[in-house]
């Protein structure tokens, strides 16, 4: 990679002489910096001529900005079942409830949007806690070697090999019906394939010569976790991050059909769990099956779609094909 | 090729330990009362029965020697009463559900893998077609889908009946309740009855197979020895079925036992919406009644069978292939 030619300092500046032009970066934090800029924004470019990651990126902000808006476009109000605005039970579609109603009486359509918070919400804050905990134990496991490296990756194997479902069930339902839980629960069982990617691309980083270079410049281990190897893992961490929260917010769905959801908050796996417990299949209400359902569907695949499109830009072993 | 045999034993082992201790623990640790925990919730939640449940368990001794007692327990299969089944034996519990389950997952798993394999194998072979770019997007949209929901879909159109669908498939159960039937007739009747679940999970695995098998026939047909099989003039289906696909099909083998040790859990959402009387709708009915020593033993069953088939799959990759073994 080319750095850009460092300019010697500007001359004192004479009285009455014209301001000079802002000084070019010099220090090396901002020529870090200005790489950086230029790396994300050719990234940007490469991203843009990505059919599938621009659709998946174009699905998921009409999903983010239908659940930042919900107060604006169905009033809470709808979701309250003694609420006046709620109509007959079990109604097809109609012009006032284009997507019926529930056993209550309540739109399909409001519940569905303000789903969209709570179902993306818990997706979000699950695939952080996993992301944290995955690169944490990835970049210690891959620097620090021998006995700590393979204390932490026995405990990913055990987190790998263990079923996820019924790991996920029994945590879950010892520890109680909240969010917060059910964020906490897949967090803590999903972050084992982050952790072994994380932890080969640390091992690769940390032997090249420039890691050895700042090692042998008197560079600590804080540094050159932080200056050299994050940077390097950084957008893998990234790409990674992107699947897992699909497959959150698919756990977050089954978690919540299986009972073990908040009962007091609405998700698109609530709705579902609702709708089949009050016997929406037999009786054929598919209106309050459907939306919920192709929420996820378009949501998990948005999200799939921009995973694979930056995996195909960030991951080097990828780009090589 | 024996150090590695027993490496894999010992690490296999040492994963079953941590389940141990992880189920031990877990209730254990757990904020309150580990008997009050057990019964939480439940009918059989008084102060008789706690003391009972203290003296089984060894809770008012110390930790090491609880630890001890659970072991002794759990190696001869004694994961104490499920409260959902009136005291019954958690063994024996678990133990009536495995067949229905066997039945339905193990059969749904080899019907996946043999139409995913067909699937995979002919698009890689005519990659970039048009059946290649459908089964690659059917794959994508079926991994995207909450597998119970597609459950439920299939279920409201032909066990419900709805607009054009008919409903002609019961909505769900093993068999017709106290119908009598025997011999052939009763194995039509649970046949009748398995066709959409077994419909809904064959659907819902087979795109995990054809990718892999896609994948890797592209792989293989990329290497040096198909160019020379078609230089020295082998018939392209010879190419294929003779020199590719034999050497494509090592992943796939290995997702195929990885599969089967989700033989018993696999189906956990499924056989709840289709009230299949196997060990996922038993786990369903655990969590409803909050049953821990139940979801304790299907724990164990759950976790125990994943890690006999990571083992299997370790050791028949060595054994198929020679490389593994050397590194």
């Amino acid at each position: 990679m080319k750095l850009p030619p460092i300019e010697p300092a500007p001359l004192p500046v004479a009285v009455g002489e014209k301001a000079p032009a802002p000084p070019p970066p010099t220090t090396p934090r901002r020529i870090a910096w200005a790489r950086r800029r230029r790396s994300l924004a050719r990234v940007a470019r490469t991203y843009r001529k990505n059919k599938m990651g621009m659709a998946g990126l174009i699905i998921l902000l009409l999903f983010v900005s239908i659940a930042l808006l919900a107060p604006l476009i169905a009033s809470s109000e709808g979701l309250d079942p003694t609420c006046p605005c709620t109509g007959k039970p079990f109604d097809p579609p109609s012009l006032r409830f284009p997507f019926g109603t529930d056993n209550f009486g309540r739109s399909v359509l409001t519940l569905t949007i303000w789903g969209a918070r709570i179902s993306l919400m818990v997706g979000l804050f699950a695939t952080l806690i996993s992301m944290v905990i995955g690169s944490l134990i990835g970049i210690v496991a891959g620097y620090s070697g021998r006995w700590g490296e393979a204390v932490l990756m026995r405990l990913t194997d055990w987190f790998l090999v263990i079923p996820f479902l019924p790991l996920a069930i029994v945590l879950a339902s010892l520890l109680g019906r909240s969010l917060f839980i059910i964020v906490m629960v897949i967090g803590i069982t999903s972050w084992p394939g982050t952790a072994r990617i994380v932890r080969a691309q640390t091992l690769s980083v940390k032997e090249r010569p420039y890691v050895e270079r700042a090692r042998a410049l008197g560079a600590g281990g804080w540094h050159l976790v932080t200056r050299h190897i994050l940077p390097n893992v950084g957008p893998l961490i990234f790409a990674n991050t992107i699947l897992t929260v699909a497959i959150a917010i698919l756990s977050e769905t089954t978690l919540s059909f299986l009972g073990l959801g908040d009962p007091l908050s609405i998700s698109w796996g609530t709705i579902l769990e609702f709708a089949f417990g009050a016997g929406a299949a037999t009786a054929g209400n598919w209106w309050w099956l459907l939306p919920p359902g192709l929420a996820i569907v378009f949501v998990v695949l948005a999200f799939t779609m921009c995973g694979f499109a930056l995996d195909e830009i960030l991951n080097p072993r990828l780009r090589q094909r | 090729m024996r150090g590695y045999l027993i490496g894999k034993v010992a690490q296999a082992l040492l994963t079953l330990v941590f389940v141990l201790l992880f189920n031990f623990f877990l209730f254990r640790v757990m904020p309150g009362d580990p008997a009050a925990l057990l019964l939480r919730g439940t009918a059989a939640f008084n102060p008789d029965n706690l003391e009972q449940i203290r003296e089984e368990y060894g809770l008012d001794k110390p930790l090491p020697n609880q630890f001890v007692t659970y072991v002794r327990k759990t190696v001869v299969l004694d994961f104490g009463e499920s409260f959902f089944a009136q005291g019954k034996r958690v063994t024996e519990v678990i133990g009536e559900k495995i067949w229905p389950t066997l039945l339905l997952v193990g059969s749904s798993t080899i019907a996946s893998a043999i139409l995913g394999l067909i699937i995979g194998i002919y698009g890689g072979w005519k990659r970039g077609s048009a059946f290649d770019v459908g089964s690659l997007g059917f794959t994508l949209f079926a991994y995207s889908m909450p597998e119970f929901w597609f459950g439920i879909l299939v279920l409201m159109a032909f066990a419900g009946g709805i607009g054009i669908f008919p409903a002609v498939f019961p909505t769900g159960g093993y068999e017709t309740p106290a119908s009598g039937l025997t011999g052939l007739s009763h194995w039509v009747d649970v046949l009748n009855h398995m066709v959409l679940p077994f419909l809904v999970l064959t659907v819902a695995y087979l795109g995990e197979y054809a990718i892999i098998m896609r994948n890797s026939l592209i792989d293989i047909l990329g290497d040096d020895f198909i160019t020379t099989a078609r230089a020295k003039g082998v018939r392209e289906e010879q190419v294929l079925w003779r020199h590719a696909v034999p050497n494509a099909l090592l992943p796939t083998m290995t997702l195929t036992i990885l599969s089967l040790g989700f033989v018993f859990s696999g189906a956990i959402t499924i056989e709840y919406v289709f009230s299949w009387p196997g060990l996922g709708w038993l786990t369903v009915q655990a969590i409803d009644s909050k049953d821990y020593s139940l979801l304790q033993g299907l724990f164990l069953l759950f976790s125990g069978a994943v890690i006999i088939a990571n083992l299997v799959a370790d050791l028949l990759y060595a054994y198929l292939d020679p490389r593994v073994r050397a590194a």
